[in-house]
């Protein structure tokens, strides 16, 4: 076991090689420091006397791969790939460009508030969301099943940006239940969450809902449901006892994979309820044209989606003793 | 003077694809077995219709060209270099059609078919005395779904959104296609190095999260090249071609993140493909492995990049919303449901509240994402009844 999760993370490795090389072609070479510092300087204070003493404070005064002025092994690590790109590779962020803010410091401080959302909604999107689905499957094939099917594609068309605004009006302004958006720190915070929690969930319901009855009906039609059935049992404890236990086994390995990215919590309901977490962080980066960020931003969500591939394995080979360690 | 903008292109292919395949449907072949399949249910006939007239108006809003300025005599203005002078708007045939609307505009917010202004103002009455009070509009009751904040109509506003949003739904899977296909045969037919080169490269790229990839890109190619509005000199190549179009851009950059699911399952089908009597045959015959992968192999993968097509179409709709929201879609000056919504976002929190604006966005987004996913489902069922199973 412990040698397939080694040889596992070692090929993670040349991924988030590549993931590095592509944000610096995209940050450094496409958009060139000279890019940066005119967007930063703005135009009145544009002069080429500045743009070097901008480009010499935040350390991109070097050439991109190869620094032929200097001797020995500074050739490659007096660079801005190796100085300012590969750091990533570590999880050294560095300073953000607008600002001069430790981004380390930064993600560390931002992302409970995004965890507070992110862990309940995930928790209770699935819950919610594998019970409708067993609700469905239980009814196959009648109308409930088909009428669900339906509304499941309809709340699929709606925009999470209508479940967003929506909500704020029906919750927060019309029935004053909510508080509209804000955070706080602590207990105080409960009433901040709940609402985007919900947005969460119900976003979340059309999809899900829709995935895991296709899980649910194929494995209703395996033939030990069948010699559960023939064995005189319950329709309803051959689903929820036989079905649901084998058809966790993709569902919950779909999940595993996302877990990781939780933790870059969501831009769009974090940017409508002002919480001050790694997605607000993230739009405010982009609002302010802070490459440095962007791309850490880029790389983290990088690592932790490879994270969750690694994770996705690991519990397969867990919860199904079929698949081997190969 | 026509003006062709590159996003154009993706709209004129699509009906060009659509008429060769309806042109298709007559006679007995396998498209008008399909289509017998798709009939067969009300609500998808009713989805095709729907799609179809959101179609037609983003045809017609991709028909444009520029009027030549005229002088008070009514000819035309010609300049020192002696070309003909043509004003920077390039109005579409669907704004022509539509003139009235484009530019019966208002001072202010005003209600749906309402005759009355929504916001007081000062007016001032024939005894010169002045009052405080809703106006009267300049042309009352015709705003179907009223009129924004600067007085435009917002029926108006959401069918400039159409075009906006077929182009993004189409264009990005359309870029990405051939060379989905391509590598996914590639990697699957030839295996080894090849395939290992392939897989890093599509593993790596969908291991970034999208959206952050969508920031990046267009943070740094957006913000040059036509945004939507006036045409200058300087967009146009050839006097009627833009290239550089930041919707074009968009489409591009939404290609890259979702090409990879399509490459993957290709490569999948590929593998299988590869072991088949009839392909086997081929090479026992000697033919050269390309022939075998264009004639034998990518016939038969093509129903997958055609279901891929239309499940991403919703996707990608509903996507340019969230981007545009967040400032990363389309320019500003582009009509996009996205671009309405983010204007009005404040607007439910006035008092007395403005609606309209928002609905007028989400219901003409919804009309055109609800045909498309069961438009979508009932494609999949008719192509590939396995796919039922396997998930979204």
């Amino acid at each position: 076991m412990l040698n397939y999760i080694i040889r596992r993370i070692l090929y993670a490795i040349p991924i988030l090689i590549g993931v590095n090389l592509i944000t610096a072609l995209l940050f450094f070479y496409v958009n060139t420091p000279d890019d940066m510092a005119r967007m930063m300087l703005g135009e009145k204070r544009l002069t080429p006397a500045a743009m070097e003493n901008w480009k010499s404070e935040h350390g991109y005064n070097l050439p991109l791969f190869i620094n032929t002025k200097e001797g020995g092994a500074g050739i490659l690590t007096q660079t801005i790939f190796v100085q300012k790109s590969l750091p990533l590779l570590w999880l050294d962020f560095g300073k953000s460009d607008r600002n001069n803010l430790d981004i380390g410091e930064e993600i560390k401080k931002r992302m409970w508030p995004s965890l507070a959302i992110a862990i309940p909604t995930f928790l209770i999107a699935v819950t919610v969301n594998i019970f409708l689905s067993m609700i469905i499957a239980y009814f196959r094939g009648t109308y409930i099943d088909s009428w669900g099917i339906l509304i499941c594609v309809v709340m699929m068309s709606v925009s999470t940006l209508f479940y967003i605004i929506g909500s704020q009006y029906f919750f927060g302004k019309t029935l004053r239940l909510f508080p509209i958006s804000g955070f706080d720190t602590g207990l105080s915070a409960l009433k901040f969450l709940i609402l985007p929690v919900i947005i969460g969930v119900l976003s979340s319901i059309g999809g899900s809902v829709r995935f895991y009855r296709t899980v649910f009906l194929e494995e209703i039609n395996k033939d030990y449901i069948r010699t559960a059935r023939a064995k005189g049992l319950s329709e309803g404890k051959v689903l929820f006892k036989h079905g649901l236990r084998n058809a966790l086994i993709p569902i919950l390995t779909n999940i595993v994979a996302v877990l990781p990215l939780l933790f870059m919590g969501s831009l769009l309901i974090e940017n409508f309820f002002a919480i001050p977490g790694l997605g607000s962080f993230t739009i405010d980066a982009i609002n302010s044209q802070d490459f440095a960020i962007v791309r850490s931003m880029v790389y983290l969500g990088a690592l932790l989606y490879v994270l969750g591939l690694i994770l996705t394995d690991i519990s397969y080979t867990l919860v199904d003793p079929r698949i081997r360690l190969e | 003077m026509p003006v062709i903008l590159a996003t154009d292109l993706v709209v004129f292919f699509i009906v060009a694809c659509v008429l060769y395949i309806a042109f298709k449907a007559y006679g007995d072949n396998y498209v008008s077995t399909i289509w017998k399949e798709l009939k067969r249910r009300p609500l998808t006939l009713v989805s095709i219709f729907l799609l179809a007239l959101y179609l037609s108006v983003a045809t017609a809003d991709s028909i444009r060209w520029r009027d030549s300025i005229k002088d008070p005599d009514g000819n035309d203005t010609i300049s020192e270099a002696g070309k003909k002078l043509y004003s920077p708007k390039a109005l579409s045939l669907l704004d022509r059609t539509l003139s009235g609307l484009r530019s019966n505009t208002e001072k202010s917010f005003s209600a749906p078919l309402a005759t009355l202004q929504f916001t007081k103002e000062t007016i001032e009455l024939e005894g010169g005395t002045r009052v405080r009070d809703y106006p009267p509009l300049k042309y009352p009751s015709t705003h179907l779904f009223g009129t924004d904040k600067v007085g435009g109509d917002v029926f108006f506003a959401a069918v400039k959104g159409i075009r906006t949003g077929i182009v993004i739904g189409t264009g990005a899977t359309i870029i990405m296609i051939p060379f989905a296909i391509f590598f996914g045969v590639m990697a699957g037919f030839f295996g080894g190095r090849v395939d290992d080169l392939i897989q890093y490269i599509y593993t790596t790229l969908s291991s970034i999260p999208g959206v952050l990839l969508i920031v990046a890109f267009m943070l740094i190619f957006g913000t040059e090249g036509y945004q939507g509005g006036l045409i200058t000199d300087k967009d146009l190549i050839y006097g009627f071609f833009v290239p550089n179009d930041r919707l074009f851009w968009l489409c591009l950059i939404l290609g890259i993140t979702s090409w990879t699911g399509l490459c993957r399952l290709i490569r999948g089908e590929t593998l299988k493909l590869r072991e088949l009597e009839y392909v086997q045959a081929a090479r026992a015959f000697g033919v050269p492995k390309l022939i075998i992968a264009y004639r034998h192999i990518v016939p038969n993968i093509l129903h997958l990049a055609l279901i891929t097509f239309v499940l991403l179409f919703s996707d990608l709709v509903l996507a340019e919303a969230v981007l545009s929201y967040l400032g990363i879609g389309v320019g500003p000056e582009t009509g996009s449901w996205g671009n309405m919504i983010n204007t009005a976002r404040l607007e439910l929190s006035r008092e007395p509240v403005v609606w309209w604006n928002l609905v007028a966005a989400f219901v003409f987004m919804f009309a055109l994402v609800l045909p498309a996913n069961i438009f979508a489902d009932a494609i999949r069922d008719a192509l590939d009844p396995r796919l039922r199973k396997g998930g979204k």
